[in-house]
């Protein structure tokens, strides 16, 4: 049982974030839209939980709203990254040592030059800040990631003897790599895309407190930063809920990409997250 | 050998080639025309087209491309819309500030996560490792601008130690640089350590397994001695991969963190760059940036293949 607490951490810390940003669509304690300066820099208790910002707006309310964005950025972003990137790698591990497959690496390597923010705010110079250029530009990111691990993984099951049947009995290299390829690709698909959504999280947290995300009035995590971070000496609590939100998503993420791992395949229980940022 | 470096040097020719014309292109479709922009709505034909001259804007697409190239290979980056001075002293001035900022920060991120990393290991499943692998799982959740946010807070706000922001210049002394780089450094090496203690740990726990490492226990080293003579050198090799890739990361999270402390480096001149829409800044220091990932990856594949000639084949 103890090799599954970190599945264990891990789902309870994404269920309550995933909970919370569910909750916002029905019901938040407050309204986050409306301004009440009469009730600015009230500190954490009752009524407000986590106390209010420099325009008195719920502090709760703001980072239920804010979970939304950050879901919807990562998960979209994951989203980008297997759709394009997943065929990418089963096509160049169906054309092995090929030009086909040479070209698709090369790409890859080429996507990984740009630093994944530097793609992000060259987008932003040239269409302007917003949410949907941050998906895209943190999805451009995620593609070349899972086109390498799809082809690693391809690469060394179409040695497996199931494939070679598979081809004996004349399907084409398409039908095998959908057929039988892909269902064996799931669980590393999974656990790789826990762990670029938890990248997801962060690097929209990046963007928006850098102005470059989500632009106002709609709540997001990194802007409650940004607008926030000069008050820290008069209301700390300002600043620490809306970072605490973001670490405890990412670290839930993290967690329960490694707890997944470790359920799937017992076997590499030892290694540990590395190399996948 | 120098066929795999003949190799190397296309392809990393090829990438420089393609990723520049992806720049170029990608900033090209940014409507308005720099030179209108400049002068304002009131400006004369005539002004315009003779400021066009003088940035180089009044020839073909093709053209501009070539000449922007190549004036970066003279070391020549243009002249900034905005400001009218040449890019390449812009960037001159900043880079005295991010540079040692990223190697820094890779300094102590490297210090802090080998001995974590190796203590680690050598006590795996004890209170040291466990302890050890929970903070690096939290230093890898914890967002760097949130917790440079926190770091100003206590250590140059409350406590004093360290200048809240801005940079004092290297001309008034190597301390005070070094002391207005300290806390951004800090934030920037927090994940990174995290990761490369846990890339530390994991290879380390691997190359302990291995034959060699027995044979080594078998000979009559101690525990302690086959770590520093053989398991320690071979886990290193992952290591400085992670170490490498590192370095892009730094440069990329530069951005953000020195957003936090008003450093004028490269990251606040892109963002200048962008709302001014000084593009042939943000061009060139999204090229420079590029160039630097690309250089710093292809000297850690020449130097692994040096080292280990069966990695020559790929």
């Amino acid at each position: 049982m103890h090799n599954r607490r970190n599945l264990y951490i891990g789902v309870i810390l994404c269920a309550m974030v995933l909970l919370a940003a569910l909750v916002s669509f029905f019901w938040t304690p407050y309204n986050v839209t409306e301004l009440n300066i009469a009730e600015k820099f009230k500190s954490p208790g009752m009524p407000y939980l986590l106390g209010t910002d420099h325009f008195g707006r719920d502090i709760l309310s703001m980072l239920m709203v804010g979970a939304r964005m950050s879901i919807a950025v990562a998960l979209i972003a994951v989203g980008i990254g297997i759709l394009f990137g997943v065929p990418l790698g089963l096509f160049a591990a169906a054309r092995a040592n090929t030009l086909v497959e040479e070209v698709i690496m090369r790409g890859n390597d080429l996507v990984f030059a740009f630093p994944a923010l530097l793609i992000a705010i060259m987008i932003t110079a040239v269409f302007g800040p917003g949410a949907v250029n941050a998906i895209i530009a943190i999805g451009i990111f995620n593609i070349p990631v899972f086109a390498r691990l799809s082809r690693a993984a391809a690469l060394s099951l179409w040695q497996r003897d199931f494939v070679l049947s598979a081809r004996v009995s004349g399907k084409s290299g398409l039908r095998i790599s959908v057929e039988h390829i892909l269902p064996n690709l799931l669980n590393l698909l999974l656990v790789q895309g826990t762990i670029q959504f938890s990248l997801g999280v962060l690097a929209e947290a990046a963007l928006s407190y850098v102005g470059l995300g989500a632009q106002p009035p709609v709540p997001s995590w990194g802007r409650m930063l940004a607008e926030s971070q000069t008050f820290f000496s008069i209301a700390s609590h300002v600043v620490i809920f809306p970072g605490l939100a973001i670490v405890l998503t990412v670290l839930g993420l993290n967690l329960l990409g490694d707890g997944l791992r470790d359920y799937f395949d017992p076997r590499l229980r030892q290694s540990s997250w590395n190399s996948t940022s | 050998m120098i066929r795999f470096i003949a190799r190397r040097v296309v392809s990393l020719a090829l990438t420089l080639v393609v990723a520049s014309a992806i720049i170029f292109l990608a900033l090209e479709v940014v409507p308005g025309d720099p030179a209108s922009i400049m002068l304002g709505v009131n400006a004369q034909p005539d002004t315009i087209a003779a400021l066009k001259e003088e940035l180089g804007l009044n020839v073909s697409r093709p053209a501009r491309y070539f000449n922007w190239v190549a004036g970066m290979l003279h070391g020549d980056f243009g002249i900034s819309y905005t400001y009218r001075t040449p890019v390449r002293d812009m960037i001159a001035d900043r880079i005295l500030i991010s540079l040692p900022l990223a190697v820094y920060a890779l300094l102590l991120s490297t210090a802090i996560a080998f001995p974590a990393g190796i203590l680690a290991a050598t006590r795996r499943g004890a209170v040291a490792d466990v302890s050890i692998m929970g903070s690096t799982q939290l230093g890898i959740a914890i967002p760097n601008f949130w917790f440079a946010i926190i770091l100003v807070a206590v250590f140059a706000i409350k406590l004093q130690w360290f200048p809240a922001g801005g940079f004092p210049g290297w001309q008034d002394g190597f301390i005070g640089g070094i002391k207005a780089l300290t806390l951004p450094a800090v934030a920037l090496a927090l994940p990174q350590a995290s990761i490369l203690a846990r890339v530390m740990r994991s290879s380390l726990l691997d190359t302990l397994g291995e034959d060699y490492i027995r044979t080594a226990r078998a000979k009559g080293l101690t525990t302690r001695q086959s770590l520093w003579r053989h398991a320690l050198r071979n886990a290193l090799i992952p290591v400085l991969t992670i170490i490498g890739l590192q370095f892009s990361f730094l440069l990329a999270g530069a951005i953000i963190v020195e957003n936090v402390f008003y450093l004028p480096g490269l990251g606040r001149l892109i963002f200048q760059g962008i709302t001014q829409r000084d593009l042939i800044v943000v061009e060139s220091v999204v090229m420079l940036l590029v160039f630097a990932v690309v250089m710093v990856t292809f000297i850690v594949d020449v130097a692994y293949a040096a080292v280990d000639p069966r990695l020559r084949k790929r």
